[in-house]
């Protein structure tokens, strides 16, 4: 115990020396740790925030329900529903390989071009799309991995007390594959509250976008600082959640014995 | 004040510094450059003998014009090696005025917000559009002006936006414009809009906005709205040009220098040497379209 904190003091103090004793430590200081534009800016962008939290919550509770969906297709047996299984692992291939950022750009300022009536063209909307379309991919092969992680006995045993294969999926695999990776779903929604940072290149002013104007403003990087705390302010808890979730999942499994 | 008198000092000076090298004088260069610090010999400079020069990339019309090249390129791309534009011409004046020949000059492309990022800069003076304010002058050293600039906004011919005649009259559209700008500023404190304004990284994303009709209006410069109206779109129009944000100055475009840097009082110099003889003007004439007009919106 004694050593950690030893150790840890000297490390910390080392790399704080090392970083504030820097040459070019005053000029990074000024330009990334101003005070006074820190509190002149935090008000904007706490506001531009908002928009972030709104896209994060609508975003996510599209994505519980669209990636199940698609891990419920993928996991569908049989040759019949071959087709249905390509197309699931082709978007989930497509979405997972591209970068975020292109998916947003592309959605948000290429779908409204197409000037197609009762198709909004609001850059929002199609940024929120885009995410949706990017997370659900990488949320559905979560869920994959817990549908395939419930033993095929429970599957047989349901079947054989006269549960259909709908049946058996909604009352007895997904309940189950739902709890074992809720912590592992957590850490993809953390990435999530980051990623809303690129509805920015869409043209939205969120908390990015307006730490960017505030930047150009000032010729001064410490706007990006505010906004960094304000996704922390966010992040943080749910992290720590998402950790107490995966070790009381943990001490469960240990005190039930099995695996 | 004070920069302008040492600048308006410096004008003879330099003057004759650049007499003297067109003669083709064979003295050493420190020799003949003596204890001015603009002389050639005596500044510091990225690459010693050489005028490096930044700015954007793309290089738009119409700050830089002349076929592509160099890492400049695409469609609406210009090499800032031609010597052509009216950002492009400015900014070989002022090597020259410096004592440079076209050859020692080089061009880096520096995104805008890499312009004033704390550090040793990889450019001597950095020009693409960059508007003064004294925000700005805290975070980098900014030139005097080359050049006094309106913003304006272009839409779509057709539109509703189009046939708005007063300032009044555009509180209730939709706006964009790229991030960065004072622009920006304009869109906040003079057109006050009643929409969320819409902030784009470059202008071609905001381009495409307005031709999606994400966006009514779009608000840049005016030489630049002039050139999107004209050239880049084919059925845009210019709806005016908008009052400056600070009512008690014109809104100017500066060039960026690393903050403190002695070639700051050199560039301002050659600036006002240049304004002085009339080369700026002429550059202005013959790069900037003399029939560009726009009503202006009051």
């Amino acid at each position: 115990m004694a050593t950690a904190v030893i150790s840890t003091v000297v490390v910390f103090t080392a790399i704080g020396l090392a970083v504030v004793n820097s040459p070019g430590w005053p000029s990074v200081r000024e330009a990334f740790l101003n005070g006074e534009i820190f509190r002149a800016s935090f008000p904007d962008i706490a506001r531009a925030f908002v928009l972030n939290i709104k896209i994060f919550l609508v975003a996510e509770a599209v994505i519980l329900v669209f990636a199940l969906a698609i891990a419920v297709l993928r996991s569908l047996p049989g040759p019949v529903f071959f087709p249905i299984r390509a197309i699931a692992i082709i978007y989930t291939d497509v979405f997972r390989g591209v970068p975020t950022i292109l998916v947003v750009t592309m959605l948000a300022l290429g779908v409204p071009g197409l000037q197609l009536t009762g198709i909004p063209v609001s850059a929002v909307f199609w940024a929120a799309v885009g995410l949706i379309l990017v997370y659900s991919a990488y949320v559905a092969e979560v869920y994959r991995a817990g549908i395939e992680s419930v033993h095929p006995s429970q599957e047989a045993a349901a079947r054989s007390l006269g549960l259909s294969r709908l049946q058996t999926l909604r009352y007895v695999i997904v309940p189950q594959a739902v709890r074992r990776v809720i912590p592992p779903l957590l850490n993809d929604f953390i990435g999530l509250q980051k990623d809303t940072a690129l509805v920015a290149f869409a043209g939205p002013v969120e908390a990015l976008r307006q730490a960017g104007i505030d930047e150009a403003a000032n010729f001064n990087f410490t706007p990006y600082v505010c906004t960094a705390v304000l996704f922390l302010a966010l992040t943080i808890p749910l992290t720590r959640t998402t950790d107490w979730l995966i070790a009381r999942d943990r001490r469960r499994r240990a005190a039930s014995g099995v695996a | 004040m004070r920069t302008r008198a040492v600048a308006m000092a410096l004008v003879t000076v330099l003057a004759a510094a650049a007499c003297g090298s067109s003669k083709g004088t064979t003295a050493s260069p420190a020799g003949s450059a003596g204890s001015n610090p603009c002389a050639k010999g005596n500044l510091t400079l990225v690459t010693p003998g050489q005028l490096t020069i930044g700015t954007d990339n793309p290089a738009f019309d119409p700050y830089f014009q002349g076929p592509t090249g160099h890492e400049w390129k695409g469609q609406f791309n210009h090499d800032p090696y031609n010597d052509q534009g009216f950002e492009d011409a400015t900014a070989y004046a002022v090597a020259e005025q410096l004592g440079f020949q076209k050859s020692d000059v080089n061009w880096v492309a520096v995104p805008f917000n890499n312009s004033y990022k704390p550090g040793p800069k990889n450019f001597d003076f950095y020009l693409a559009q960059v508007s003064y304010s004294p925000q700005r002058a805290q975070g980098a050293d900014l030139s005097d002006s080359y050049y006094d600039v309106q913003q304006a906004v272009v839409a779509l011919q057709g539109t509703p936006i189009a046939n708005v005649t007063t300032l009044a009259g555009l509180k209730s559209y939709r706006f964009g414009t790229q991030i960065g700008t004072t622009s920006y500023d304009v869109i906040k404190s003079v057109i006050q809009p009643t929409q969320s304004t819409q902030v784009y990284d470059t202008l071609n994303a905001a381009l495409q906005a307005l031709k999606n009709k994400q966006i009514d209006g779009l608000v840049v410069d005016f030489p630049t709205a002039y050139y999107m109206a004209n050239v880049q779109l084919s059925n845009g129009t210019v709806v005016g040009i908008l009052p400056s944000a600070d009512s008690g100055s014109k809104e100017h475009f500066s060039m960026v220098l690393q903050k403190g840097s002695p070639l700051t009082q050199c560039v301002n110099g050659a600036l006002s040497a240049l304004r002085a003889d009339g080369t700026l003007a002429q550059i202005q004439d013959r790069w900037l379209n003399q029939a560009a007009h726009a009503p202006n919106l009051q």
